[in-house]
């Protein structure tokens, strides 16, 4: 179990480094796929801890959060990738963090979804009417956190797609790019942290790392949860660069 | 002493029945339908994943012609 996680950690931490042809290797691949396949079985499978609020809805923490986690090592990669192309002046780091950073965005996306979906079962309470429970879950200081990294991220798709310079566009949405994962510290690591929220992880600490908290079981699928949904990012993401790096090509031609 | 264990003893199974009361998909397991879910989640993830392959395998051959 334990290898198979730090071979898992491993192949999330090759696009960081410089291997080159890890886009072309199956290996991370298919380990993607056996630990999905294992996330939807054990991840249904398993005996979870009986809370009268979350009930079975407890096992959404090897979709929803895993799409969190999946979208921050997407974002880690995206912002290694700038900057590497803000030292090498290499193309293909900056097509690489241009693609890393969009389906870290889709990761979000999802998991703002489905965590409405989530809230809709667990946070509304039914003796209050529908608008006073909005009205309390749209203050959740860990959505608007998590919405703001998201915009930040979207006004990078903006900034780059505005400048029509191929050089100049690199660059400068490499800077940003620097920038928006800086402001991911504040929004969805510090200050959802400091207020109190219906949310787990406030002001208590985090929830997922905490190892006193939380089941042994639901571990044994979490961890591998979030390197298989990060894996299949990864993958997705080369499949666009190797796109990418063709659509050029012909370009150029 | 006596009844300092009774009240040991009641809190000890207000703790449990809260802990059994919680309503889960017992039934949903024993009779086996959560199978069928994990069959429908599966199959799903199947063609996902073999739609990520079909397109891994075009774009190495395009890579091969050029």
């Amino acid at each position: 179990m334990q290898t198979l996680l730090k071979i898992a950690a491993a192949a999330v931490i090759f696009p960081m480094t410089g291997h080159k042809n890890y886009m072309y290797k199956s290996w991370w691949k298919i380990l993607a796929v056996v630990l999905l396949v294992y996330t939807f079985t054990a991840g249904i499978l398993i005996e979870v801890p009986r809370n009268p609020q979350l009930q079975e809805t407890i096992r959404n923490l090897f979709f929803h959060v895993c799409m969190w986690f999946g979208m921050m090592i997407l974002f880690i990669i995206s912002f290694v990738q700038a900057i590497k192309y803000l030292r090498t002046g290499k193309h293909m780091h900056d097509i690489a963090s241009r693609q890393y950073a969009g389906v870290g965005i889709l990761f979000g996306l999802l998991g703002y979804i489905t965590g409405a979906i989530w809230m809709s079962y667990t946070w509304i309470d039914s003796n209050k009417s529908f608008y006073e429970s909005f009205d309390s879950i749209a203050r959740e200081p860990k959505l608007i956190g998590a919405a703001i990294a998201l915009l930040v991220y979207a006004a990078y798709l903006v900034l780059r797609d505005s400048i029509t310079d191929m050089d100049k566009k690199a660059r400068i949405s490499a800077v940003y790019n620097i920038f928006a994962f800086a402001m991911l510290f504040p929004s969805i690591w510090i200050i959802p942290r400091l207020l109190p929220s219906l949310h787990p992880g406030g002001s208590e600490g985090n929830p997922a790392l905490d190892f006193k908290d939380a089941s042994m079981n639901m571990r044994l699928v979490f961890y591998p949860a979030i390197a298989g949904w990060t894996l299949i990012g990864v993958w997705i993401a080369t499949l666009k660069i190797r796109w990418k790096l063709l659509y050029e090509q012909k370009l150029m031609q | 002493m006596k009844r300092l264990m009774a009240v040991f003893y009641l809190l000890i199974f207000t703790l449990f029945v809260h802990a059994q009361g919680v309503e889960m998909a017992d039934t949903m397991k024993a009779n086996g339908k959560i199978y069928v879910v994990i069959a429908v989640m599966l199959t799903i993830l199947a063609g996902l994943v073999l739609y990520l392959i079909r397109l891994d395998r075009k774009i190495s051959k395009l890579e091969k012609n050029n």
